[in-house]
């Protein structure tokens, strides 16, 4: 083809089309990008949860089978959830809006269930003892706990815990969030924002979450600026990248369950 | 939408055309399967480091699961395959040297 006939020819040619170096769409590829940079995130962090555990040979194994039972339900919730959001990637390829949203919507109960589970289980292991130094102080049995004395003992052991599995639950609840904001648009701000309520009045002061809870109303204004600024109808290719976002927190999980769940688990 | 997104999202939709709910299932199925292996070998009274070389195999079976059928990467062109997963695991590896460092701790037997 000659230099002269190239512009013509394009110009002449709508339909056609130059295919990217990746062979798809610049907003997933963007979101790949995205996730090769957080896996270097929680890389960072399951490394050194493993250097800790290397490095230090009176290394806890304090989780009893109760902790691994609710571990492995929540490993469920995560991969049914997955196929849900599969599913309903699927939907919207096929024009489906109505199974989308259903789907939709299964993938972030599941998600919520995951984050609910992980937090009770949080709270419980803080009030028997497991806590950081940034965390409210802890009643006067808890002190002398089997899971105090790890915490004295062995610093390390909640520092890298409850850093890798909070970096996790962050982001399992940004990806409800965005699931929320892909599935109901606007009508999910007030539903937020009642989450937010429930979470800051329903947990007590002394729990770290009560003042995590305003992570959710940060994301209520950072969303509803977003949907202000920008007001659309999520086609299938923004399902298809939140779905990979949520696949993403999905696998990050299927390391950090065996490695910090299974491999400290109480053999009695 | 522009055309050449128009001819992309056309080409999602094929590729989604050709993926069965069976196999979404199937999938679903082999990571619970692999789940339920992990906590079995768990309690089985492994050496550990026998027990961490099983565990991170399966995590890893179940890690390309994930990224080939749910997140579609088997069905990419191969220079978004290999590029991505190249880098990450050669950034991950890199990560390893780190490693030798904490046995260095041990041997010198830092309390």
């Amino acid at each position: 083809m000659s230099e002269a006939a190239l512009p013509h020819d394009l110009h002449d040619a709508p339909a056609a089309y130059e295919p990217s170096l990746f062979g798809t769409y610049s907003k997933k590829i963007g979101m790949w990008l995205f996730l090769l940079s957080d896996s270097l995130t929680f890389g960072a962090l399951l490394y050194a949860y493993s250097y800790g555990r290397i490095s230090t040979p009176n290394w806890p194994t304090p989780f009893h089978s109760e902790s691994i039972v609710n571990a492995t339900v929540m490993t469920a919730f995560l991969l049914t959830s997955s196929l849900t959001m599969v599913l309903a990637v699927r939907a919207a390829v096929f024009g489906d809006a109505k199974k989308q949203r259903l789907w939709l919507l299964a993938t972030m109960a599941c998600g919520m269930g995951f984050v609910l589970l992980h937090g009770r289980e949080w709270s419980k292991l803080i009030a028997e003892g497991l806590t950081l130094p940034v965390f409210p102080k802890l009643a006067e049995h808890a002190t002398s706990t089997e899971f105090a004395d790890v915490a004295k003992t062995v610093p390390q052991f909640p520092a890298t815990f409850f850093g890798l599995t909070g970096m996790h639950m962050l982001h399992v609840t940004l990806g409800v969030i965005y699931l929320g904001i892909v599935a109901l648009r606007r009508n999910f701000i007030p539903i937020l924002l009642v989450f937010w309520l429930a979470a800051w009045l329903g947990t007590p002061a002394s729990s770290p979450f009560h003042y995590g809870s305003h992570i959710l109303l940060l994301a209520a204004i950072v969303c509803s600026i977003i949907l202000w600024l920008k007001p659309k109808i999520y086609d299938a290719a923004d399902v298809e990248v939140a779905g990979l976002y949520w696949h993403f927190v999905d696998l990050v999980w299927m390391f950090i369950f065996p490695l910090v769940y299974l491999m400290s688990a109480k053999i009695l | 939408m522009e055309a050449f997104q128009q001819a992309i999202a056309a080409r999602v939709a094929e590729q989604h055309r050709h993926h069965g709910m069976t196999q979404f299932f199937a999938v679903w199925g082999a990571l619970l399967v692999f789940t339920g292996i992990e906590v079995y070998l768990t309690y089985q009274n492994m050496p550990p480091v026998r027990m961490l070389t099983i565990l991170m195999g399966l995590s890893l079976i179940k890690a390309a699961l994930i990224i080939g059928y749910f997140m579609h990467m088997k069905y990419e062109v191969s220079r978004m395959k290999w590029l991505t997963m190249c880098s990450l695991v050669a950034c991950l590896a890199l990560m390893m040297i780190f490693f030798p460092d904490a046995l260095r701790i041990l041997s010198l037997g830092v309390k």
